[in-house]
């Protein structure tokens, strides 16, 4: 019998719920289990980064890369995993385009240690920060650096494939594990490379259930300031800012069918080069007035447009991160 | 930063029916204008997609100006008008990411206004000039740096 081909998973910038979202497979885990060798997965099975560097390059068939490029060890591990697999998947929206922790871009890293370690409810009266090292009796330690802005997986390695969504759909994940499985059985094909797999092929809008007429919208309101919610009307016609018009499909439309608007966790939809460009293009289309005070009257209802129409974008976005922040200080 | 030897770059997305007969009419009445301005050409300001301005911007233009046909006088009926929301929000998100919205500018220009556009490109190229280059990353890889916390701590 031959061997087993290798699977790894890993996670850098990231939450955790990429992980767990694998894991929520249910008994497809078996599978996963029965068809490879988990060799690295450091959630799931104790392996050491220099057990992963022992290993041949090219020997790892499968990685499932979840988080963003935040620190220096996020960017070796990237490395180091790019080396040693042969198919190395861009999971989760972190890994694909920054996902939340990418709208950290808009600060400059400073701000966001000194938020981490000295705010309201982080009593830190002598100002003490981690350092990158220090000596201990043991020799010197070191800690990861962080990088001045967040990083997608592509903008670090060649990635084979892209799996959006923060986390993926379970049936989404199940879906991929069975094709993979069936690929190393010889009994099906991958996708060309930059595919993205797990998705469906259009947007969120067209899986979305709700009725839609013409949109003229002459205010917009946060959900919650919003009663009652018509619960079959389109949530954009309404007022209430929807990201689906933007958004890959693959989650049939989680969001907008549980009574709240779509936030974009599954991307840029296909063609779509810059998510918050094509989003802007979509909310001043539906917008219902022609003086810029009317304008801009109505545009206040959306108090954070970075952070509307970049949530899950921004580090996979054309401009990337605000000059703050790409200066570091 | 004011450095009188910078030539800011800048893109102009014009309309077909208005704004590019006028830079035309300008260059047929020999109308100076400074030649920092690349015209592209659209249809109708209501075709300028903002991924235009965002890879514009992050491909190294220093401004971007988006002219059409005054409001009412558009070909297509009120697509100017949806240039001109685009344009406010647009402006909007710019301002967060650090860019000066200034950089971003829209003018109304029928096409017998070629002196008139004329001059207020020039006034933009100025106004550009004044505020620096952008240099938006150019070189990303380049613009990654892992400064030391004591750096960013300090
Ligand atoms: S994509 Fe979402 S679920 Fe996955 S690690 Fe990132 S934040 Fe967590
Ligand atoms: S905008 Fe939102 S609520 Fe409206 S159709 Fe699209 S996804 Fe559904
Ligand atoms: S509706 Fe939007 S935010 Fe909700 S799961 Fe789908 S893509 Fe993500
Ligand atoms: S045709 Fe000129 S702006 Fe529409």
């Amino acid at each position: 019998m031959t061997a087993k081909p290798k699977f790894a998973m890993y996670w850098a910038a990231s939450c955790g719920g990429c992980e767990i979202a694998v894991l929520n497979i249910h008994e497809k885990i078996l599978d996963v289990d029965a068809n490879f060798d988990v060799v690295f997965w450091p959630v799931a099975v104790d392996a050491k980064y220099k057990d992963v560097e022992a290993m041949e390059d090219g020997s790892i068939l499968l990685t499932l890369f979840n988080g963003g490029i935040r620190n220096d060890e996020n960017e070796h591990l990237a490395k180091l995993l790019r080396r040693k697999s042969q198919i190395l998947v861009a999971f989760g929206s972190c890994a694909c385009e920054g996902c939340i922790p990418g709208l950290a871009n808009l600060s400059p890293v400073g701000d966001i240690v000194h938020t981490a370690f000295n705010t309201l409810t982080t009593d830190n009266p002598h100002e003490i920060y981690p350092r990158a090292s220090f000596d201990v009796p043991e020799g010197e330690l070191h800690i990861p650096r962080l990088a001045n802005v967040l990083r997608p997986l592509d903008l670090v390695v060649d990635v084979d494939y892209y799996m959006p969504g923060c986390p993926p759909e379970s049936h989404q994940i199940a879906a991929v594990v069975d094709l993979v499985v069936k690929v190393v059985k010889g009994e099906a094909e991958l996708p060309p490379k930059g595919a993205v797999i797990g998705v469906g092929d259009s947007t969120v809008c067209d899986e979305c259930p709700r009725a839609r007429n013409v949109k003229s919208i002459t205010e917009f309101k946060r959900i919650q300031d919003v009663a009652p919610v018509d619960p079959n009307l389109c949530l954009l016609e309404q007022g209430i800012p929807c990201n689906g018009p933007a958004t890959r499909s693959g989650c049939n439309s989680r969001c907008p069918n549980a009574g709240t608007q779509c936030i974009g966790c599954y991307g840029p939809a296909e063609g779509v080069l810059d998510y918050g460009a094509r989003l802007i293009a979509a909310f001043a289309s539906v917008i219902d007035a022609k003086e810029p005070e009317e304008i801009e009257r109505i545009l206040d209802g959306i108090p954070d447009p970075v952070g509307q129409v970049y949530r899950f974008n921004l580090a996979g976005s054309l401009l990337k991160a605000s000059a703050e922040a790409w200066k570091a200080k | 930063m004011n450095d009188k030897t910078f030539e800011p770059t800048i893109i102009g997305f014009t309309c077909n029916w208005c704004s590019y007969r006028a830079a035309d009419t300008a260059g047929t009445a020999r109308v100076k204008y400074a030649p920092n301005v690349r015209l592209i050409r659209l249809m109708c300001s209501g075709r300028l997609d903002p991924t235009f301005v965002f890879k514009a911007f992050a491909g190294g233009a220093d401004g971007v100006m988006v002219t059409g046909c005054h409001p009412g006088d558009c070909h297509y009926v009120e697509q100017n008008y949806k240039a001109l929301r685009r344009f406010i929000l647009m402006k909007r998100v710019l301002v967060q990411m650090g860019i000066d919205p200034a950089r971003l500018k829209l003018q109304w220009a029928s096409a017998a206004e070629g002196v008139q556009l004329a001059a207020e490109i020039n006034k933009f190229v100025e106004e550009v000039r004044a505020l620096g280059p952008l240099h938006w990353n150019l070189d990303y890889q380049e613009a990654v740096s892992t400064p030391a916390m004591e750096e960013v701590t300090a």
